[in-house]
């Protein structure tokens, strides 16, 4: 049986082939094999945020997903939507607002931000919440994220 | 931590899959959102030498109405489940549990299926299968057979799933009313308690997860006339085993609040 396949995959708009271990699991490979170090590994077990990624437009968790399983898919992390200007609200509301100290939770929490602002629709701070409730953060605290996300969402200052 | 070493196959048809799983028996585990299995990967809770992901398979997918009855593919996601019209039309059980399930990173990869066959009685699907009476059609090389979901919850993440077996659907017979109702100490978290309840007629069904190895019927308490009556029923329903935070005494007074919550609105 095979314990590595031939993996291929658009990472960030780019076309990648490699042949991947089945035990990798995303972000390990967005990491170590393509050096895209923004997002980041907390507790490898799915219940941080910090290692999320979109893989064909929906969220999800690096870290629960193997490598292998995206053979086909379109991937994109924080490099890919940072450089194409996607991010510019949220990052710039993110840095008004104080939205981030130690910033290891911040890739994460911008990728989770940026499919609710895709929703296009006002949210409460409580549907802000629930939207980011997977996302931890252990420094800022979540009362300037929830304050920086609501600004973009309904154009508050 | 890192996944230990295993091997790793997507057969692209059911006969496939069959083959693999008969071949390599107990040491091959089935993949399908991966949302609980590769965190106990992660953790090196579980060592299978073979993962065969069973997302390719189309027919373990998507959400048909079949007569009066909701059937819904092992494969769909509870985001899917989420979004519906369909769901929310003929199983709102099912949509109004589905935005309890973890976050939505987890919810767009998580299935019903993966779910089911996991029989985490801390999850929600299980309860609102049994407070539906749903059918679990499974699958293996020998043909299609149906199972109840009373039958199908044996025990701790113990189901009626064989070696080499395929859970495919479930069918979701429609109810009258239907609610589902939980309290975590976090939204995401784990309920502490939950309680899924359908009234079809004047047949109320009270299902709670969280309260013991598998899914609860509160027999007792869904026969009752009145809601006092009914509160002082689940008293001989429930033994819930007391967690971490939470003593069975104070499990069995938020499960009558709950019980309260969703007696007013069935």
């Amino acid at each position: 049986m095979e314990h590595a396949l031939d993996t291929s995959m658009t990472v960030n708009g780019s076309p990648v082939r490699r042949r991947i271990p089945a035990r990798q699991h995303l972000v390990d490979f967005l990491r170590e094999e393509l050096g895209l170090t923004g997002s980041h590994i907390g507790c490898e077990h799915g219940v941080c945020g910090a290692c999320t990624v979109r893989v064909d437009g929906d969220i999800v968790r690096g870290c629960l997903m193997l490598a292998v399983q995206a053979n086909g898919c379109r991937v994109d992390t924080i490099e890919g939507l940072s450089d194409s200007g996607e991010l510019k609200a949220l990052q710039k509301a993110f840095h008004e607002k104080n939205a981030l100290q130690c910033g290891f939770c911040t890739p994460g929490m911008l990728m989770a931000a940026q499919d609710l602002v895709l929703q296009k629709k006002k949210c409460s701070r409580e549907e802000i919440r629930n939207h980011i409730s997977g996302n931890y953060c252990r420094c800022t605290g979540y009362q300037a994220i929830v304050d920086a996300i609501e600004q973009v969402l309904n154009g508050q200052s | 931590m890192k996944a230990p070493s295993f091997a790793y196959a997507r057969p692209g048809t059911l006969a496939e899959a069959f083959d693999l799983l008969e071949r390599h028996g107990e040491r091959a585990r089935i993949l399908a959102g991966g949302q609980s299995l590769i965190p106990s990967l992660n953790m090196r809770l579980s060592s299978p030498e073979l993962l065969v992901d069973i997302n390719g398979l189309r027919e373990l997918q998507g959400v048909s109405l079949q007569g009066k009855a909701l059937r819904i593919g092992a494969l769909v996601t509870h985001a899917q489940i989420e979004k519906s019209p369909d769901v929310k039309k003929h199983a709102s059980l099912l949509a109004q549990a589905a935005p309890h399930i973890a976050h939505p990173a987890i919810r767009n990869r998580g299935t019903l299926g993966g779910s089911l066959a996991l029989a985490d009685p801390a999850a929600e699907y299980p309860a609102c299968a049994l407070a539906l009476n749903a059918s679990f059609i499974v699958l293996s090389r020998k043909g299609e057979r149906h199972v109840k979901a009373a039958e199908f919850f044996k025990g701790l993440f113990e189901t009626d799933l064989k070696s080499a077996e395929i859970l495919a659907a479930a069918e979701f017979p429609p109810a009258d009313k239907a609610v589902f109702v939980e309290l975590a100490r976090r939204h995401g978290d784990y309920a502490i308690i939950g309680l899924a309840g359908t009234r079809v007629a004047s047949q109320k069904r009270f299902v709670f997860l969280g309260a013991g190895a598998t899914p609860v019927f509160a027999k007792n308490a869904s026969r009752a006339k009145s809601l006092a009556e009914a509160k002082e029923a689940l008293g001989e329903d429930l033994d819930p085993p007391a967690d971490l935070y939470h003593s069975s005494s104070t499990k069995l007074h938020l499960a009558r609040v709950l019980l309260e919550r969703a007696w007013n609105t069935l």
